[in-house]
């Protein structure tokens, strides 16, 4: 898939002597939903965290919209478009809702397009316009995760990377919090997931990776992994 | 009760300059977890600078706060830039005894260049005015001085509490992994962290030379002084600094007029032993 917007081809990445994550390839094209599903330490946050600049991969590449961006600061990711919403939501605790959300728009300088951005994401979560004055920590964990949502969005990025949205929200929320990705998606931003709750996720997302112990042992649509015995037995314990 | 306003209004203004040298101290704690123990001597370099202004080029203290505000900032990013940073993430002690290196030198610099005697600005605009509060004679230079800390203070906390530039700032102190996710260099807003903290310290020396004599320990005084403000105000807390500052401000005066100038010292540091064995996190701390 040459046309991809985002082409990570062959990566390695190393904490130390230690092997997270082994060759891996994984393409998204613009529009998309793509999850990368996997086990508890698997690697696939490290992949993530590889293109959000985080991690810096010691073999292979990423390309975004055809430009190269291996190895880009994590401060000047997002001004390429791409944001990162990291595992643990955090959240800045002792800011407003309001000041999180003005420093997810950092990058911008025009105050009308902010304000803009701000009720928009109002919009997609009322509750954080009650919240808006409040300290990030006083809310509760699905608040905090709609509100890191948010803040991901203020950048207007292309690519938005989600990662562990559902960590430590009770299933309720899960399903409230992946439909308001797929709106997201629905006005434009592509959508990179990566999740423990593999079902969940891949009934929003368009195609799927499965990764394990650093590499992907499967790809394809989501109705191809939902119906696989392989995937179903390993990670959604049928 | 004469006696009683003079004491409170010579506490209040000690205590308001003590509070501008703490705030700058504060504030590199709290975003970096790093004591910049060369506190106390960017405090001196910031006299001198006056006091070289003021006899070489006969500017007036009123005026050169303005200057010596300037070097400071600049001063102090740039011992961010080449000497504190160097230790970020190094051993714990690096940067504290770094910046305690620091200190050495540029006192050791200054009994150098400048032996140690003590110099005193003269005629300085304001020198020998006083005003009358409330029955209290006030020097103006220390009045204008310790309403002026106030003020900087003031905007120092609007601008971190208020400005886009502030949320930066916290996020930085907060999180730095996320705040870089969200754009922000927060290498960019450490050297700017440091030099607003070396700008308080540089506009307090520039106004204090208009009443005090300078000489290469002038600082070790004021930074024992900012640290115990520091930790009796809660690390980090500007409001906190500026009121541990002027209790022990009023501490100071009352002591050492009630009990015996030799005491005051011991009266402050009591005070800050006693706290923190109740209150390990200051008065107003998290």
């Amino acid at each position: 898939m040459s046309g991809a917007l985002l082409q990570i081809s062959d990566i390695s990445c190393y904490y130390g002597a230690m092997r997270a994550v082994e060759g891996v390839s994984i393409d998204v094209a613009e529009g998309e939903i793509v999850a990368i599903i996997g086990a508890n330490g698997s690697g696939k946050s490290t992949v993530m965290k590889s293109v959000a600049g985080l991690v810096r991969p010691r073999n292979g590449g990423i390309k975004f919209g055809g430009e190269e961006i291996t190895g880009t600061p994590a401060n000047k990711i997002i001004y390429k478009g791409i944001s990162y919403v990291p595992e643990g939501r955090r959240l800045f605790a002792n800011l407003s809702v309001r000041e999180n959300l003005e420093l997810g728009a950092f990058r911008e300088k025009d105050r009308r397009v902010i304000d803009e951005r701000i009720e928009q994401a109002f919009a997609l979560f009322p509750v954080l316009r009650e919240r808006a004055d409040q300290t990030a920590q006083t809310m509760s964990g699905g608040e905090q995760q709609m509100c890191a949502i948010a803040r991901g969005l203020m950048s207007g990025p292309k690519l938005l990377m989600l990662d562990e949205l559902s960590l430590g929200l009770m299933p309720s929320l899960v399903e409230k919090v992946l439909e308001s990705v797929v709106e997201i998606n629905k006005n434009g931003v592509t959508i990179l997931l990566v999740e423990q709750m593999v079902q969940e996720a891949l009934e929003i997302a368009a195609r799927g990776y499965v990764i394990q112990v650093g590499r992907v042992v499967r790809q394809g649509t989501s109705e191809e992994l939902l119906a696989s015995d392989e995937v179903r037995r390993a990670y959604m314990g049928m | 009760m004469d006696n009683f306003a003079q004491v409170v209004v010579d506490g209040l203004m000690n205590g308001a300059i003590y509070g501008l040298v703490a705030a700058g101290l504060s504030l590199i704690w709290g975003v970096m977890d790093v004591i910049n123990f060369a506190h106390g001597e960017f405090l001196m370099a910031a006299m001198y600078a006056c006091y070289w202004l003021g006899s070489l080029a006969g500017i007036d203290p009123t005026v050169s706060w303005i200057a010596t505000g300037a070097f400071l900032f600049l001063l102090s990013a740039v011992a961010y830039k080449a000497v504190v940073r160097r230790c970020i993430g190094k051993a714990a002690m690096a940067p504290l005894l770094a910046t305690f290196g620091l200190s050495i030198f540029l006192k050791n610099f200054c009994l150098n260049r400048f032996t140690p005697n003590f110099r005193l600005l003269n005629n300085t605009a304001l020198s020998g005015k006083t005003v009358n509060i409330f029955g209290a004679i006030a020097p103006v230079p220390q009045l204008v001085t310790a309403l002026f800390s106030l003020v900087v203070i003031a905007a120092l906390y609007y601008l971190i509490k208020k400005t886009r530039t502030g949320w930066a700032i916290q996020a930085t102190a907060m999180d730095a992994e996320a705040a870089e996710l969200m754009g922000i260099d927060t290498e960019r807003v450490f050297t700017l962290v440091f030099g607003l903290g070396g700008m308080c310290v540089g506009i307090a020396g520039g106004f204090m030379t208009g009443y005090l004599a300078v000489f290469p320990e002038v600082g070790t005084l004021f930074s024992l002084i900012a640290f115990v403000v520091v930790a009796l105000g809660g690390f980090g807390s500007i409001p906190g600094a500026l009121c541990a500052a002027l209790l022990i401000g009023l501490v100071e005066s009352f002591a050492g007029f009630y009990i015996a100038p030799v005491v005051k010292y011991v009266a402050v540091f009591a005070l800050y032993l006693a706290v923190i064995m109740v209150r390990p996190k200051g008065l107003f701390g998290w």
